[in-house]
């Protein structure tokens, strides 16, 4: 009788630790996937800003006709890739902050368009902008080591194992390109 | 990663466990003696209890903003400052955009408030938006919306709630006992167990007496927990301690004191609002850890930007003290590296300087006020009263006359 009991309260006891674990699992995993959401809500925002950009800086820029068409084609492309899977929407990306780079660094030679107010709130915004992308992967990066350690980890691994949980991908800047790309200064 | 708060979040808790458990007492025995009655008395602690935590937990906020007098802004009234705060919103992970205020006061200080994620505020005064960077407005930032984060405001708001309902309870208790003649009086009327009686009045007497100094202990030491892992987190989000380190020593070095703000508010701010110069080092009865200990451990996380980092920073400086997370907590959570001083994603590296910080915290503070500005044509910006009747004024340089927009 008493080995009943026990046996019985073994089995809660791991049924409870199933249970607990994998919610623990699915929590990680919708964080993840949120965290994936937000990188691509500040992408967007970046291809909104760029018409923005680009009509502020047309009436300065009568000679650059050529850069700025490459940032309006950069940014179609980088537009029509979304949803194309990580690797062709990181790309796009790169080619889009290769192109805005390019552009970033004539203003150089246009000192009335450095005073320009819509440019300043322009700068302000596309400063945040690739500062909320660089937080967002961030945040995206810290989920995604939760979840594989989780994954991966003794006791956790069973449980995910048994309910076929995959590692999470992290979203690394492999590409110098895209690292160096924005880095322009104004001044 | 993200787990770690939750064994200090237990910690906390039971913590404001022993206080409600000190209020009942208090209430129980101050009924026990000069109610005739502990269960009336402990009835009436629970009671002041329930109403407070109420109010506490359902107008907190309003309340706390009210009391700082700060206002409302629209990401277009401060773009920075709100990029900001979203930038650490997305790092922190919270769901809700918080709402951002502006205190127009010269001194240097932030607080956020707020039950939950879903309702939470950050609140600057305009002082510190004209003095910080932006790196260092990013660390302060990250500070606050680490107490949202860390659930630190609900915690804290219903810690100060229960400090005050026992100072409260020990004060009534204290003046019935001053006046207490008619109490003594109806109790010898009933004879016997008088030398109990005497016991119990002054166990009565001293706990009345000992209760709120117990309290505010308590208090003081949750909330300065709280202060160390809101900067440790402040470090992980930015990714750049350093940035929350210069701020500050801005902080520290300014004299100017929050005028809005009083004992019950002190410990929402990132900085104690009544902070002395040169207070001593560990100081038990302050809500805030010294500025210069905060300087000195987020400057020694040489290592990298994670909450290991800053134990490891803190243990450094503490000499081998009681960690502020646990190790079991910190498992697992990885290497984190610091970001250079320039970010490298950072687009326009021209900061705006002092001048136009505090040039554009102005203008924002005469249009939070309804003041209209005209630009005349020599350059200067004049002011228009929200009550100014006329459709024109008369620029006081150069004599010109410009039309009132929203007055034609």
């Amino acid at each position: 009788m008493i080995a009943l009991y026990v046996v019985l309260g073994i089995l809660l006891l791991l049924l409870l630790f199933v249970m607990v674990t994998y919610n623990g699992l699915v929590r990680l995993r919708n964080q993840t996937q949120n965290a994936w959401a937000q990188i691509d809500v500040q992408l967007k925002r970046r291809h909104d800003l760029i018409p923005n950009l680009v009509e502020t800086v047309k009436g300065y820029m009568q000679h650059e006709r050529e850069t700025l068409e490459a940032v309006t084609n950069a940014r179609n492309l980088a537009q029509q890739a979304i949803g194309k899977g990580v690797g062709a929407q990181s790309e796009a990306e790169q080619g889009l902050s290769g192109a805005l780079s390019r552009l970033l660094a004539v203003v150089e030679n246009y000192p009335d368009l450095k005073a320009n107010q819509n440019f300043l709130a322009l700068q302000e915004e596309l400063t945040s902008t690739e500062n909320k992308i660089s937080f967002s992967r961030q945040y995206y990066n810290d989920s995604v080591l939760g979840l594989n350690n989780k994954v991966q980890m003794f006791p956790s691994n069973f449980v995910a194992n048994m309910t076929g949980f995959k590692l999470g991908e992290f979203f690394e800047v492999e590409a110098p390109a895209e690292r160096e790309a924005p880095k322009v200064s104004f001044s | 990663m993200w787990e770690q708060v939750r064994s200090n979040r237990i910690r906390s808790v039971v913590l404001v466990g022993m206080m409600a458990l000190l209020l009942l007492a208090v209430g129980y025995l101050l009924g026990w003696a000069f109610l005739d009655s502990p269960i009336g008395g402990l009835a009436i602690a629970l009671v002041i209890l329930a109403v407070l935590n109420l109010i506490a937990f359902f107008q907190g906020d309003n309340i706390m903003l009210a009391i700082s007098r700060a206002r409302k802004i629209k990401p277009d009234d401060h773009p920075r400052l709100y990029n900001i705060v979203e930038e650490m919103r997305i790092a922190s992970g919270l769901e809700r955009m918080p709402d951002v205020y502006i205190i127009d006061d010269p001194a240097m200080n932030a607080f956020a408030t707020g039950r939950d994620a879903q309702h939470a505020s950050v609140a600057v005064t305009s002082g510190l938006l004209q003095a910080l960077n932006r790196d260092e407005l990013q660390g302060v930032i990250g500070h606050e919306i680490a107490h949202i984060k860390n659930r630190d405001v609900l915690l804290m708001s219903l810690c100060g709630v229960l400090l005050g309902a026992i100072v409260l309870l020990a004060w009534y208790g204290s003046r019935m006992m001053l006046f207490g003649g008619m109490a003594g009086g109806r109790r010898s009327s009933r004879g016997g167990g008088g030398s109990a009686q005497g016991i119990i009045i002054i166990v009565a007497i001293v706990l009345a007496i000992l209760a709120p100094i117990m309290a505010q202990l308590i208090y003081f030491a949750i909330s300065r927990k709280r202060e160390y892992m809101a900067d440790a987190s402040s470090a992980l989000y930015t990714r750049y301690p350093e940035g929350l380190a210069s701020a500050l020593e801005k902080l520290a070095g300014s004299k100017v004191q929050v005028q809005a703000a009083n004992q019950a508010t002190a410990p929402a701010y990132i900085i104690n609002p009544f902070r002395e110069k040169g207070r001593a080092a560990a100081d038990l009865t302050s809500t805030h850890p010294p500025i210069s200990e905060r300087i000195r451990i987020l400057r020694s996380m040489a290592g990298g930007a994670s909450l290991a980092d800053y134990n490891q920073a803190y243990r450094t400086i503490h000499k081998g003290g009681k960690p502020v997370f646990s190790a079991a907590s910190l498992a697992g959570a990885g290497t984190v590296g610091i970001r250079a001083a320039v970010p490298e994603t950072a687009l326009g590296e021209r900061e705006p300087t002092k001048v136009e910080r505090t040039r554009e915290v102005s203008d924002l503070m005469w249009r939070m006020n309804e003041y209209e500005t005209v630009n005349c044509d020599c350059g200067t910006k004049l002011k228009i009263p929200p009550d100014f009747k006329r459709s024109n004024v008369r620029c006081p340089h150069c004599g010109r006359i410009n039309n009132v927009r929203s007055r034609p």
